[in-house]
């Protein structure tokens, strides 16, 4: 072979340089924005797969502990964005992030499944751990629900401040009780009510009139009279007495 | 060092050390500066050696993605000194190399039947005739990348680097961890079965690429 045939060679190989893809930096690096919200604003953490991150601001010193915090947790680079992603202004003022995309991929399959039922639990109202614990057909697991939980690395938005203990305690929160208790009275939850109900048993409520059984804080019994309501210790014991699940808050547990 | 240590073969490298983001003395933000100049004055270069190691634009996307974080992660924990005397373009492609290798041993370990079809991969074809068909090749439907991936191992390294990577020679061989010599031999015997007309070049290899099998 000649060096010619070489050289024809080499230059039909280099042809075969190709520019990397445009989207191949969204899969590396990610970006932050400032969001505020009613009760509470954050940092938020994005890339193309969705939010991985979110920090309520008053538990970090500024964006450079944010930033720090998020390097050490995730291993991505992060870089300021011109804005938070579509909807999470909204999300935050409403209290539902049901249409925000969410990054979890760091997280086991238990973890995404606890966190998405978190995602489903509407403003306003509230849930035992062992609800969730239900919902995922892992009754026991009612502890590493609490763990889960206490690992969700995009808290308000994905809103593990509405879950609270079955025993009339508010239960843990990673940013402290007294956000989680802020968050609530924020979007309207009677923390003391719920918490007093629990107390005195009624772990789940009954529409007399409708014969249906609910979550205390379902918005069903917002328009139900004080008259008509009934308080069940549990599920079964509702049920024994012909009353049947709301479709809407989807009481589950004992 | 990147490189493995030397002997007068190629040795395969040994696995990488676990990912750690260790407390550097380097702001992150300057970390974050630096590592995203390194990606945009290199990102053609590693994602074009990675697709035509592999042959595969997904499998070169993943691949790309993946070095770049563990780049990133290692220059987390870079000093000062480390990061100026950094030789970027051989280093990433040290890493994109290793990964590679590591990824196809990691494969080959699987049952057959899994990876012959999740890893369609020229060392699983590349005794049967008309490989260049088997793969998934580029836009302009290149010959020359079929057979680029129907190369044995070590060739196709040390050509993909040399011709599509850019790497001087001494470059390729501190990647691949051997002699120039060894490297420029690789590469002639790699530029021999590329060349049109050559009987069955580029899928008849099954001998020399062993190091690794």
């Amino acid at each position: 072979m000649t060096a010619t045939d070489d050289r024809r060679l080499i230059s039909a190989l280099s042809v075969l340089s190709v520019p990397a893809p445009p989207d191949l930096a969204e899969r590396i690096v990610a970006h932050w924005a400032y969001v505020e919200g009613p009760t509470v604003d954050v940092y938020v953490a994005f890339s193309n797969a969705g939010i991985s991150s979110v920090v309520p601001a008053p538990s970090v010193s500024g964006a450079g502990e944010f930033a720090r915090a998020f390097r050490h947790r995730f291993g991505r680079p992060l870089l300021a964005a011109d804005g938070p992603p579509d909807g999470v202004g909204e999300a935050l003022r409403t209290g539902s992030a049901l249409d925000l995309r969410f990054d979890l991929s760091g997280r086991t399959l238990f973890e995404q499944d606890v966190l998405g039922t978190a995602l489903e639990i509407p403003p306003g109202e509230v849930r035992p751990y062992s609800w969730i614990a239900h919902r995922i057909n892992r009754p026991r697991a009612v502890r590493a629900v609490g763990t889960a939980l206490g690992h969700n690395p995009v808290p308000v938005l994905i809103p593990c401040h509405r879950v609270i203990r079955s025993d009339g305690d508010m239960g843990q929160y990673g940013f402290g009780r007294g956000l989680k208790r802020q968050l609530l009275d924020g979007e309207g939850v009677d923390v003391d009510l719920v918490l007093s109900m629990v107390r005195q048993g009624a772990n789940y409520v009954g529409d007399d009139a409708g014969r249906v059984v609910c979550m205390p804080t379902c918005h069903r019994m917002l328009s139900v009279g004080g008259e008509r309501r009934r308080g069940f210790r549990s599920l079964a014991e509702a049920k024994a007495e012909g009353y049947r699940p709301c479709p809407s808050c989807r009481p589950a547990g004992r | 060092m990147y490189a493995v240590p030397t002997s007068t073969a190629c040795p395969a490298p040994g696995p990488l050390p676990p990912d750690k983001v260790l407390q550097s003395e380097v702001p992150a933000s300057e970390v974050d500066a630096v590592f995203m100049t390194l990606f945009e004055e290199h990102r053609d270069r590693v994602y074009s050696t990675a697709l035509r190691l592999t042959g595969r634009r997904h499998d070169a996307e993943d691949l790309v993605a993946e070095a770049f974080l563990r780049a990133y992660r290692s220059l987390s924990g870079f000093d000062h000194e480390r990061l100026e005397t950094l030789q970027p373009r051989a280093w990433l492609t040290a890493i994109v190399v290793n990964q590679w290798r590591n990824q196809r041993r990691t494969a080959s370990r699987r049952p057959a039947t899994v990876s012959s079809n999740a890893f369609p991969d020229a060392d699983h074809v590349d005794v049967l005739p008309g490989v260049e068909h088997r793969v998934e090749v580029h836009a302009d439907g290149d010959r020359l990348a079929a057979m680029l991936v129907g190369l044995p191992e070590r060739q196709r390294i040390a050509v993909v680097l040399r011709y599509i990577g850019d790497l001087p020679v001494g470059e390729v061989a501190e990647v691949m961890g051997c002699p120039t010599g060894t490297v420029k031999s690789l590469i002639s015997r790699g530029l021999a079965r590329l060349r049109p007309g050559e009987p069955g070049a580029g899928i008849r290899e099954a001998t020399d690429g062993g190091a690794l099998r």
